[in-house]
């Protein structure tokens, strides 16, 4: 599932994303890399989001926000 | 050998760069005594600044960089400091760091090691580690990265002399060449032994064969391994700058391995080196819970900005009258003293209704200015800013705009000249373009005077609402202008924010004094330059004429001038020649609307009560009414911002084509919105 559909503060690790490829390689440097935990923070209407990635909370676009893949948090990290 | 020779041996240069809003800039005023503006959100810092500081035998230029993520330039203010630092101008790199914050910041370390330059690194706000109850290692942290690692306060300035202590002793070191980390591979090229961090054996391998390709196509590269890194991440500028042939050894781009594998090795050094990263955030959650409500957001982002001009106009006001006593007293003081001393008649007339009814005027609203630039800065300070970005974003969605372009028109309340330059953090040079074109707007604080003086003037207890409408008109008016430039400029606009939100503290004493202060001193600085010349220029163009000094100031060049122009001028309801000539004259500074209303009627304290009084008669008898002044109020919101913002504009967007479109657009609402307001007011008014 993408990050849009993701639930208010649960954290979930990220699988892969499908953005721009400017973008993408944007957010792997501020720490979103495959499986770094992600939490959702806050969320509103529009599809805008706060997240917290590697202890750094970060308002996000919808158009963003759908094209972050996560899964289930457990087993973020061997 | 010479002083300057011995000066020149002993100077060093030190590059401060770090991660937005990571504190480089009070680290940079702390060793230089500038007093740079800091703040709470990232973007903050857009150019770079220059101030010089000396240690023992050295002495050291330091160079404050705007804040960067990583050293791939996205925005203006990133290419900025990666081209500054990947210059030969630097000696030793201080990479300063958000110590809470260690694991994002890491980053750009790892980066800047790889360049091969002297880094060391400076823990910041350690304070802010120890509250949170979390401890680093500063032995195995500076082992495993293999340079310096100092503790820095720069907000209790401690750390600071062993921070250039170590640069000092460091500008010759690299990176110290020990084993900084566990080495598990059987590389045949043993790597562990030579960097901080050594990639995936599949990436070294790649890694080295580009190298081999780099030497012998540019032998004398300096840090090849950096260039190689670079290569393979496909990096726009090194692939121009070098163009060579590696389709056989890179297949695709490998920015993602090694972004991935970099972050492993931070994980590495957090597993090691921080202990308790359990974090005490509650309170910023507790804070951001209601600040940025996904339905209150808006309304308490609308009810603290209407709080903060509700403190402007009434304490400032309140403060007003105080200053009024005191330079009432000056004014009459200094014509006694200039009559006493029988000085002819026309320079009293230059220097009291001249120079000093224009800056006394100007200096009487020194407290309404205080005031909001000291609710500004508290506002910056505490973090509360980037979080606007997010509450405003979907709004500014609907105007084909990112939320972040909305701090660079928050700025716009403050001064329309630093607003301008903080578009660079936009990525999209369109949204840059757009967010420059309707920032002027905002209403900023030079325009301030001229709404305290008409609304007290013409609307008595309705002063506060008449005013602060006008903040509420300058905010429609550029996002209605903003959806024009939008539906012309054909922008596909998806919902693109990013932005980080640090975590929201209690505003720095110091950082707002040195905020407010700045601000005060250039108000000041204004009045007594920008104000007092375009005072005496009113004061010849008003009393000469062409056959000289004239007895009717009708028959004065001033006269002329404005007269030209009154039919332009009359269906906006500012068809008095005084009128339009103070207008033509607020180009230069928009409090200068104010100056040359105090010399064009003769009012020497225009703001106390005696002066108010004095011009609505004077204006009253020109058939100047409320309807007029709310007219002129919405003409100086909106037209030309001062002469400073257009070369800011012209900067900024690096074209005259653009900054004349903007002066248009500018000049072209202001008159069309005073116009339509005036002649439907008239109808019923």
């Amino acid at each position: 599932m993408t990050l849009l559909e993701g639930s208010l503060k649960q954290s979930y690790r990220l699988l892969h994303m499908e953005l721009e490829e400017a973008v993408t390689r944007r957010l792997q440097m501020l720490g979103m890399t495959k499986d770094a935990e992600i939490l959702l923070v806050n969320r509103k209407r529009d599809g805008s989001m706060i997240i917290k990635v590697r202890g750094t909370r970060f308002a996000i676009g919808k158009s963003y926000a759908q094209g972050i893949y996560v899964g289930d948090a457990e087993n973020v990290k061997e | 050998m010479s002083k300057n020779e011995n000066n020149q041996r002993n100077m060093i240069n030190v590059a401060f760069i770090g991660n937005p809003n990571c504190g480089k800039t009070s680290l940079f005023n702390a060793f230089t005594g500038a007093r740079l503006k800091v703040a709470n959100w990232p973007g903050v810092t857009v150019e770079k600044k220059e101030g010089h500081t000396h240690y023992h035998d050295h002495d050291y230029k330091l160079v404050d960089l705007p804040g960067i993520y990583s050293l791939t330039s996205y925005t203006m203010e990133e290419t900025l400091s990666r081209e500054y630092i990947l210059g030969d101008d630097v000696d030793v790199i201080v990479n300063v760091v958000d110590a809470s914050s260690l694991e994002r910041n890491l980053y750009l370390t790892l980066q800047l090691i790889e360049l091969g330059k002297p880094v060391v690194l400076a823990l910041n706000m350690m304070d802010i580690v120890e509250e949170r109850g979390m401890e680093i290692d500063l032995h195995r942290l500076p082992e495993m990265l293999g340079i310096p690692a100092i503790p820095v306060s720069a907000r209790k300035k401690t750390g600071l002399n062993i921070l250039m202590h170590a640069v000092a002793h460091h500008k010759d070191k690299p990176v110290d060449k020990t084993e900084h980390h566990h080495s598990e591979g059987q590389h045949i090229h043993r790597h562990h032994d030579e960097f901080v961090l050594v990639y995936s054996d599949e990436i070294e391998d790649k890694i080295d064969a580009v190298k081999n390709r780099l030497k012998e196509h540019y032998p004398d590269m300096k840090n090849k391994r950096w260039h190689a890194i670079k290569m393979l991440a496909l990096d726009d500028e090194v692939c121009k700058k070098y163009p060579v042939e590696i389709s056989d050894i890179a297949d695709k781009n490998y920015e993602s391995d090694i972004v991935a594998q970099k972050y492993d090795f931070i994980d590495e050094v957090m597993e090691e080196c921080m202990v308790n990263r359990a974090e005490k955030s509650a309170r910023t959650d507790k804070i951001d819970a209601v600040l940025t409500h996904k339905i209150w957001g808006v309304p308490v982002f609308l009810g603290i900005m209407a709080l903060v001009f509700f403190f402007t106009f009434t304490v400032g006001d309140w403060l007003k009258g105080y200053l009024e006593i005191g330079l009432d007293w000056l004014f009459e003081a200094v014509a006694g003293f200039l009559a006493m001393c029988h000085v002819s008649d026309w320079v009293i007339s230059l220097v009291v209704d001249g120079a000093l009814a224009g800056v006394g005027g100007i200096l009487s609203f020194l407290p309404n200015i205080f005031i909001l630039f000291l609710a500004l800065a508290i506002l910056e300070d505490s973090g509360y800013m980037s979080r606007v970005a997010y509450v405003m974003n979907h709004i500014m969605g609907r105007l084909g705009l990112s939320g972040r372009a909305f701090i660079p028109m928050l700025l716009g309340f403050g001064c329309s000249v630093p607003a301008v330059m903080a578009s660079r953090a936009l990525e999209n040079p369109k949204d840059r373009l757009r967010t420059i074109m309707v920032t002027p707007f905002m209403s900023c604080s030079a325009k301030l005077p001229v709404y305290v003086l008409l609304s007290g003037m013409f609307f008595g207890k309705y002063a506060v609402f008449a005013a602060f409408s006008m903040y509420v008109i300058g905010m429609v008016a550029a996002v209605l202008v903003s959806v024009i430039l939008n539906k012309i400029m054909k922008t596909d606009h998806v919902n693109n924010l990013l932005i980080e939100l640090p975590e929201y503290k209690t505003p720095n004493v110091r950082s707002i004094w040195i905020y407010v202060w700045e601000k005060i001193k250039e108000y000041i600085t204004k009045a007594g330059t920008t104000i007092f010349v375009a005072s005496v220029i009113v004061w010849l163009l008003m009393n000469f004429g062409l056959h000289g000094m004239v007895e009717d100031m009708a028959d004065s060049f001033g006269a002329c001038i404005g007269k030209f122009l009154v039919p332009v001028m009359k269906p906006t309801g500012l068809g008095y020649w005084q009128i339009v000539l103070a207008l033509i004259s607020g180009i230069a500074a928009k409090e200068v609307v104010v100056s040359s209303l105090s010399v064009l009627y003769g009012i020497t304290n225009i703001s106390s009560a005696s002066g108010t009084a004095s011009l609505v008669n004077l204006l009253g008898a020109q058939g100047f009414t409320g309807v007029n002044a709310y007219a002129m109020m919405l003409f100086c919101l909106l037209y030309v911002p001062c002469i400073a913002t257009i070369a800011m504009i012209r900067q900024e967007t690096k074209s005259r084509k653009w900054t004349m479109i903007s002066v248009c657009i500018q000049l072209g609402t202001a008159w069309l919105v005073s116009a339509v307001f005036y002649q439907i007011a008239s109808l019923f008014l």
